[in-house]
């Protein structure tokens, strides 16, 4: 266990080095942001249509996702993709660890810290500036860290497996593309889920992909409540079980592949 | 008890076949041809614990699939394995704690953090006791002297102290077999020669049983006195350096420098290979006439001001022999 911890310190330690990558996505994500805010107030003010969710929780949920934005798997494990370029993958074959755990902790580490490093300034700004809210209880906000923590590693999952199919497709710029292009969609990134059709609402709730934005940014802005929430978080966990059987055993798969292929 | 038995190791890939043009290609979205390659056809040998042994081969050959299913990344189709008793690829993870390996082309250290965190980290996934991992540690960086390079990121590093902390790094957890694959390749002569003192160094003082794949023949040269060379899948040769030589070639060459008024005759059992003003290389069959003898007879013959006795420099061996065993 203590291997993985280790990897995932590393992992950390290096990305720490890259603050000023930090700030400058922050100010990125900052101006974004506002024009998105901008978007949906001029939307707001046109319509009078009734709407699936209040102004103020909408704001709330647009800064959510510009400080979390880096919670979505948009590539491939860059490290991990290298490695089976090169055929270093070698190396991690010969060290005593398992190597989807050494791969899933060092991408998490690659997930977490920087979201960690935006969101927090994020947060410290646009809450007195710009409209965003705190979580509606106390209550919330907890749930809110349990999903967030959820969508951590559901998106691990989900780039494990990306990352896995190179073992098979060699080349990773298209698996990158489809998966950044599926996962801002389906997880409400690019327009948060309550806005999408009717129509295509069941098929958004059986994906896994609101695990990652979606169920956490509501039960934050209350617009899910907390008994609503507890099978969603269910969602997001069996999801992330799911991906991460189905990732071990095509790595297995995989490897074995390589084996028999040579390197 | 030997710490390698290696036996009649059978390993054949198989490899898809690439047909030419355009069209080839599109049949080959829907019915591939395979081909299969013997990359391992009867491979055997042992090696003793403490042996450092240099396994040498053209591109190819076969060397790193050997290393491949010693180090338990691949199952050979047959043969008899065991590596310190065990058979490598079961068991993976537990064969694994007892090899270290070092890819010359590759690092094994984390480009961005200083070199001692990598070892940290390389501590944590061999679960080596802090004791004995502290121990190891300061005994090979005092070894090589590698004490200031700790603290340095990686990436500032230059090649051939890189090289050094990726060999520290592969013996943190005191493996019983060392794979090196290539440790001096792109290196500079100096770091080169650090590198190989490092190595017999090593080798005199932990008596790790070490497999060096090379292709730089002073490597070979500086460190191993038993040679393994395979060529197209199978032993080409096995045995000492002095016996390789003298398999392929007895010859010797005698370099004079005449002083002046000097001047060549035809002399028997010699053959001139080169001259350069005063200066004359003259090949000669030591079962012929041996060299001391040769050596009085020019040496009463002509006006000499220094003489060397060579044997061929080995890459000329090697070059030979591949060619000898050529299909």
């Amino acid at each position: 266990m203590s291997a993985y911890l280790s990897t995932f310190q590393a992992r950390g330690r290096v990305l720490l080095q890259y603050r000023e990558a930090a700030l400058a996505g922050v100010v990125t994500q900052l101006f974004w942001g506002g024009i998105r805010i901008m978007i949906y107030e001029a939307f707001y003010r046109s319509s009078s249509a009734a709407q699936p969710m209040s102004y103020a929780q909408t704001v709330t949920y647009l800064w959510l996702i510009q400080a979390m934005l880096l919670l979505v798997p948009w590539r491939v494990d860059p490290e991990a993709a290298a490695s089976i370029r090169d055929g270093s993958v070698a190396y991690e074959m010969v060290r005593p660890a398992d190597l989807y755990w050494y791969w899933f902790s060092r991408g998490l580490a690659q997930r977490v810290l920087p979201v960690l490093m935006r969101a927090a300034p994020i947060f410290i700004i646009a809450m007195p500036f710009f409209g965003m809210q705190a979580p509606v209880s106390a209550a919330a906000a907890l749930a809110w860290v349990a999903s967030i923590g959820a969508a951590a590693l559901l998106s691990c999952a989900i780039t494990m497996l990306a990352t896995i199919s190179l073992l098979w497709s060699v080349a990773g710029d298209g698996v990158s593309r489809l998966l950044a292009t599926l996962a801002s969609l389906l997880s409400g990134s690019v327009v948060p889920l309550p806005f999408y059709p009717d129509w295509a609402q069941p098929v958004l709730n059986a994906l896994p992909f609101r695990g990652l934005m979606d169920i956490p940014f509501r039960v934050y802005t209350g617009d899910v409540t907390l008994g609503q929430w507890l099978p969603l978080l269910g969602h997001q966990l069996i999801w992330t079980a799911v991906l991460v059987l189905i990732g071990r055993w095509l790595l297995a798969r995989g490897l074995r592949r390589l084996v028999v292929q040579g390197g | 008890m030997p710490a390698v038995v290696v036996q009649d190791l059978v390993k054949t890939f198989r490899v898809a076949e690439r047909r030419p043009g355009l069209l080839g290609a599109m049949k080959g979205l829907f019915h591939r041809e395979y081909h299969t390659v013997r990359a391992l056809d009867g491979v055997g040998f042992s090696l003793q614990p403490g042996e450092l042994v240099g396994y040498i081969g053209p591109n190819g050959a076969g060397k790193s699939t050997t290393v491949k299913v010693l180090a338990g990344i691949l199952v050979p189709d047959s043969g008899r394995c065991e590596v310190l008793g065990q058979v490598p690829w079961q068991e993976r993870v537990r064969h694994v704690r007892n090899i270290g390996v070092v890819f010359g082309q590759r690092t094994q250290l984390w480009w961005d953090l200083p070199v001692i965190e990598s070892f940290d980290l390389l501590r944590d996934i061999y679960a080596v006791p802090q004791v004995q991992y502290a121990a190891t540690r300061d005994e090979l960086v005092a070894l090589l002297g590698l004490g200031p390079l700790l603290d340095t990121p990686v990436r500032q590093l230059s090649l051939g102290q890189r090289m050094r902390c990726d060999i520290v790094a592969s013996l943190l957890h005191r493996p019983a077999l060392l794979f090196l694959d290539e440790p001096t390749i792109g290196l500079d002569a100096v770091s080169k020669l650090a590198v190989r003192d490092f190595l017999l160094r090593l080798q005199r003082e932990q008596g790790v049983t070490t497999i060096l794949t090379t292709h730089d023949m002073d490597d070979i040269e500086a460190l191993c006195t038993r040679v393994i060379l395979i060529n197209h899948g199978s032993i080409a040769f096995d045995g000492t350096l002095e016996a390789l030589r003298g398999r392929v070639t007895q010859e010797r060459y005698l370099t004079v420098e005449f002083a002046d008024g000097g001047a060549w005759r035809d002399e028997p059992d010699v053959t001139v290979v080169r001259s350069n003003g005063q200066r004359y290389t003259l090949s000669f069959d030591p079962r012929q006439i041996a060299a001391a003898d040769l050596i009085a007879r020019i040496a009463a013959r002509y006006p000499v001001r220094d003489l060397l006795v060579e044997n061929p420099p080995i890459e000329t061996i090697i070059a030979r022999l591949y060619d000898e065993d050529q299909p």
